[in-house]
């Protein structure tokens, strides 16, 4: 189980609340079997005329290349639970997200793949935002022990709901094996229950 | 203590707290379906593991299924290989499958509730946001990823943490033209669609109470779409009636009718928050937006961004933006260019019943392009039954089989470029219906099939 305590890299502002997962992957996209290479199709109908060429968008520029945090101000997320969303997100090499709030399912689906979903008030978001579209260059630091965010000469705290921060520190977020092992627990409980379909 | 449906259920199907935090809970019934699964099965098979409770878990095939031609193999070779995909996974883990054949065969949520699988007192999860429309039977049902779907594959169980809960009372007697639709559209309009972050909602009340398990079923669906990824209704003599005689309602009925009733919230429960609204007050409804929290009743005219907190106001310009529509126009009057009943959200055999009452005898506008997609196959053969299909194709609808269709268009099911769509289902996301630059308009079937007729949006109290 990898142990994920903090990460660093250039980041890319997404603005706007309320994004939902028909945005960041629309559902035609998911038309697979497979997870693999769901990045060329993140945002693709923000980043793309319906004819293939590329509109402006931060995905797109030359400038945010290589970045692998992303930063989203409120309800990122919301609706499908697609986990075509932050696979796709990875994908394209997101390893983390800032923002100012996402949905539940969303950021249990991010938690699962060890891509951690920090929240921050809506002006760090906003001054994060403006800070790096005007440095995209500049390394931002998540720091999930201390729960600060580093950039340059800028601080902020950062929150993230307590169970989802120790998963990333001790690793459970990797949790299969984790859940295999209360085996005797797992079995005594389903006995018990009153309903079977036979 | 007293405890709520939320507490009771929990407690039952709780494994243990992980290091973490996180509750480990026991999935009582597990569906899948072919777009968020295949990938699962591929993990487990990575790890070397099988599925530890085949026989709580179910599969259906809805969200690709072509509802014109279904011969196999499908014209469109992805949605082929995702069929096929299914069909190996559920044979080699021993996963009972409602597929095409077996007549079965329907939107996941449909389908669960319609076997009688669906019950009192549950843990359900499926890799679809949907899911909560479970929680009409007074289950804790819940949408999940496919690292979830992985590991209650693989254990039984998952982490999860437990919810706080919103008790939403709807009391008073709902008016004529007013449908389960236009409440949670009320309810989401209200409430925002983020009001329900961390939260299950419990629908309880009056109104509630006098609702069919079908029109229950419209209300905990589009839960989530008010940011709630649970939503339940108390169990009580309809819930009971309904499951009935179904194939999987179990043999000991009227044991099991008592233990389901032990799960209802206790009257003296506490509730993290509480909401109210007068159902008489409760117009028809109608999205004008791109979220299903851009809503408002029928004869009002379009909101004023000017009035907006910041945060709405922001997604209200986009949405504007979007949708080519001005602040202070009406919404009735909104010409239509297609009209789609059906999806998990309306697509059940009261829902057609209404909206062919009211095309019955009549056509549907010239330039309208009108689709019924029933839920299940069940569904299709019972409107068969009764005749509601030549209602639909006698007033110039498409009769369809049965599948997810237009709500998310992942089949041939779309609209084309700046269409309008009067829609029974649950989201009006950007590009949602198929069309990156579609608009659709959420409302409730008898709306649609009302919109149908006229060509535009009207107040379905002038229909009645």
């Amino acid at each position: 189980m990898k142990k994920i305590t903090s990460i660093t890299g250039k980041a890319l502002p997404i603005q706007g609340n309320d994004i939902d997962t028909d945005r960041v992957i629309p559902a035609r996209y998911m038309k697979s079997v497979t997870f693999s290479g769901l990045g060329a199709y993140a945002f693709y109908d923000e980043r793309y005329e319906e004819g293939g060429k590329p509109k402006e968008h931060p995905m797109n520029s030359s400038r945010y290349k290589g970045a692998s945090i992303m930063v989203v101000n409120k309800n990122f997320g919301c609706g499908s639970s697609r986990e075509h969303a932050p696979q796709a997100l990875r994908d394209f090499g997101i390893s983390a997200l800032i923002g100012e709030s996402f949905a539940e399912i969303f950021a249990g689906n991010c938690t699962a793949l060890g891509m951690p979903t920090v929240t921050v008030s809506e002006e760090a978001a906003g001054e994060l935002q403006k800070r790096v579209s005007e440095n995209p260059g500049e390394m931002i630091e998540i720091d999930l022990e201390s729960m600060i965010i580093r950039t340059g000469d800028y601080q902020t705290e950062a929150s993230m709901p307590e169970t989802y921060r120790r998963a990333m520190l001790d690793g459970s977020w990797d949790s299969t094996s984790l859940l295999l092992q209360a085996k005797d627990e797992i079995e005594k409980v389903e006995s018990s229950l009153h309903y079977s379909f036979q | 203590m007293a405890k709520t449906l939320l507490d009771k259920v929990w407690e039952h199907h709780l494994v243990r707290t992980l290091p973490s935090g996180q509750d480990q809970l026991l999935i009582g019934l597990h569906l899948i379906h072919e777009v968020t699964s295949p990938q699962a099965f591929d993990m487990l098979r990575t790890m070397g593991l099988g599925v530890k409770f085949p026989e709580r878990t179910f599969a259906t095939v809805d969200h690709i299924v072509p509802t014109k031609d279904q011969q196999r193999p499908f014209q469109d070779e992805l949605a082929e290989k995702m069929m096929a995909e299914l069909e190996k996974n559920t044979d080699e883990f021993g996963i009972t499958f409602f597929n095409l054949q077996s007549g079965r065969q329907g939107i996941v949520h449909i389908v669960g509730p319609e076997m009688g699988l669906t019950q009192p007192g549950m843990t359900i999860a499926c890799g679809d946001s949907h899911t909560s429309t479970h929680g009409a039977f007074g289950s804790i049902a819940f949408g999940i990823g496919t690292s979830q779907i992985r590991d209650i594959l693989a254990s039984g169980t998952m982490a999860i943490s437990k919810p706080k809960i919103r008790r939403i009372r709807i009391d008073g007697k709902l008016s004529p033209g007013v449908y389960a639709k236009d409440i949670i559209l009320r309810i989401i309009r209200d409430l925002g669609v983020k009001g329900g972050l961390g939260y299950a909602y419990e629908y309880a009340g009056e109104a509630i109470e006098a609702l069919s398990m079908e029109e229950r079923m419209t209300i905990c669906n589009m839960s989530i779409e008010g940011g709630a990824r649970f939503g339940y209704v108390n169990p009580d003599s309809t819930t009971f009636e309904y499951i009935k005689g179904r194939p999987y309602a179990p043999k000991d009925f009227s044991e099991a009718v008592q233990r389901w009733q032990s799960y209802a919230s206790d009257p003296d429960a506490t509730y993290n928050d509480e909401y109210h609204i007068d159902g008489a007050g409760i117009s028809p409804m109608v999205t004008w937006g791109i979220n299903p929290g851009q809503a408002l009743e029928v004869d009002r005219p379009l909101p004023d961004p000017g009035s907006m907190s910041r945060d709405e106001r922001e997604v209200a310009v986009r949405a504007y933006d979007h949708m080519g529509f001005s602040p202070g126009e009406a919404i009735k009057g909104t010409p239509i260019d297609v009209a789609f009943l059906g999806s998990c959200t309306n697509g059940r055999i009261s829902d057609l019943r209404e909206a062919a009452a009211i095309v019955k005898g009549r056509k549907i506008a010239s330039k309208v392009r009108g689709m019924v997609v029933p839920g299940s196959m069940n569904i299709a053969r019972q409107a068969e039954a009764e005749g509601l299909d030549r209602i639909f194709t006698q007033a110039g609808f498409e009769w369809r089989g049965a599948g997810c269709s237009m709500c998310l268009a992942m089949n041939p099911d779309k609209l084309r470029g700046r269409e309008i769509s009067a829609s029974s289902s649950n989201r009006n996301f950007i590009g949602r219906q198929g069309s990156p630059s579609g608009r659709t308009l959420l409302m409730s079937p008898a709306m649609v099939a009302a919109a149908a007729l006229a060509g535009q949006v009207v107040d379905i109290r002038e229909y009645l």
